[in-house]
């Protein structure tokens, strides 16, 4: 009776869009956190709340 | 377990931002593959639903459309038990939750509004309409942008998070604005249901797909929570080495 399977697709693809840049952001800001993090390390800079335990992980 | 923190309970042990790291490590990969198996399942099961006798092929719309509008809502909703936290206990975890939420809340606050839309076009016979429930859930919309905006407007993260956590309370009023607004007003879009006093109206070819779907997105929310509050944590312990480094570089020290 209706063909409405346009609609749908144009949904389920937004849907698919929207969601993969929100993750990739994620996926990019969690690399260049650690490799910040890494590159502080290495310089030997700690913080000044560190302790045994933080080093650890 | 450290030393450092076995003499308190397990879930206080969570709150230590050190701790959160190591259980969120451990959890995410498994949290990650539950996630894409629930959402497969949930997607297949979608695929395979009957289309509805008035609504044709539409109906499979619901099947993203009303989890994407449940997690906006409950994306704030724990963003305000976060708000209470940072206010009541003062306690940064709280406010790195808040913070990280707040983007994803408004990424699934805007598919909720344009899957709606494309909802509406062939149903209603319109994108959009200024009734209570598309209204109340665009300035939803409104007010993470709001937030995200405010949690990044100030260098020093203690001093934004207590104005973000008063703005984040004060907007939880819309909330039950947006839950209530098909019964309190006349509205274009259907009054609840599924969660309704009486049981679901739903046939269980549409209620078992779409169920699986909203566990799914659930799933899929808090993965990217973790991670994201993960980033924001590393995020802060930068920004303190980088100032830790600077001040020993003013010294003339080198660490």
């Amino acid at each position: 009776m209706m063909s409405h399977t346009g609609f749908v697709l144009a949904s389920y693809g937004a849907a698919i869009i929207v969601l993969a840049a929100l993750i990739g952001w994620i996926f990019i800001d969690q690399r260049s956190q650690r490799q910040a993090l890494q590159e502080l390390e290495s310089r030997g800079v700690r913080r000044r709340s560190e302790t045994k335990m933080d080093k650890a992980s | 377990m450290s030393d450092a923190v076995s003499k308190t309970g397990r879930w206080i042990d969570l709150a230590n931002p050190t701790r959160f790291l190591s259980v969120a490590g451990a959890a995410l990969p498994w949290l990650g593959g539950l996630t894409v198996l629930v959402l497969a399942i949930g997607f297949w099961m979608s695929m395979n639903a009957p289309d509805d006798y008035q609504q044709g092929s539409t109906v499979k719309i619901m099947f993203i459309h009303v989890p994407f509008a449940w997690l906006s809502m409950m994306c704030y909703t724990i963003m305000s038990v976060a708000a209470l936290g940072t206010l009541v206990w003062r306690h940064p975890l709280a406010d790195v939750s808040a913070k990280a939420a707040a983007p994803i809340g408004a990424v699934f606050t805007a598919l909720a509004l344009i899957t709606g839309s494309l909802w509406g076009k062939p149903m209603w016979g319109t994108w959009w309409v200024w009734d209570a429930r598309l209204t109340s859930v665009f300035v939803l919309f409104l007010m993470y942008l709001g937030i995200i905006a405010l949690t990044r407007a100030m260098d020093d993260p203690a001093k934004s998070a207590k104005a973000t956590a008063i703005l984040t309370l004060v907007g939880f009023i819309n909330i039950p604005i947006i839950k209530f607004s098909v019964d309190w007003w006349n509205t274009l879009h259907q009054p609840a249901s599924v969660l309704r006093m009486g049981g679901s109206t739903l046939d269980p070819s549409y209620l078992k797909p779409l169920l699986v779907m909203a566990i799914g997105f659930t799933l899929l929310f808090f993965t990217l929570h973790l991670m994201a509050m993960r980033n924001e944590i590393w995020r802060r312990r930068v920004t303190a080495m980088r100032r830790v480094a600077a001040r020993s570089a003013d010294r003339g020290t080198v660490s």
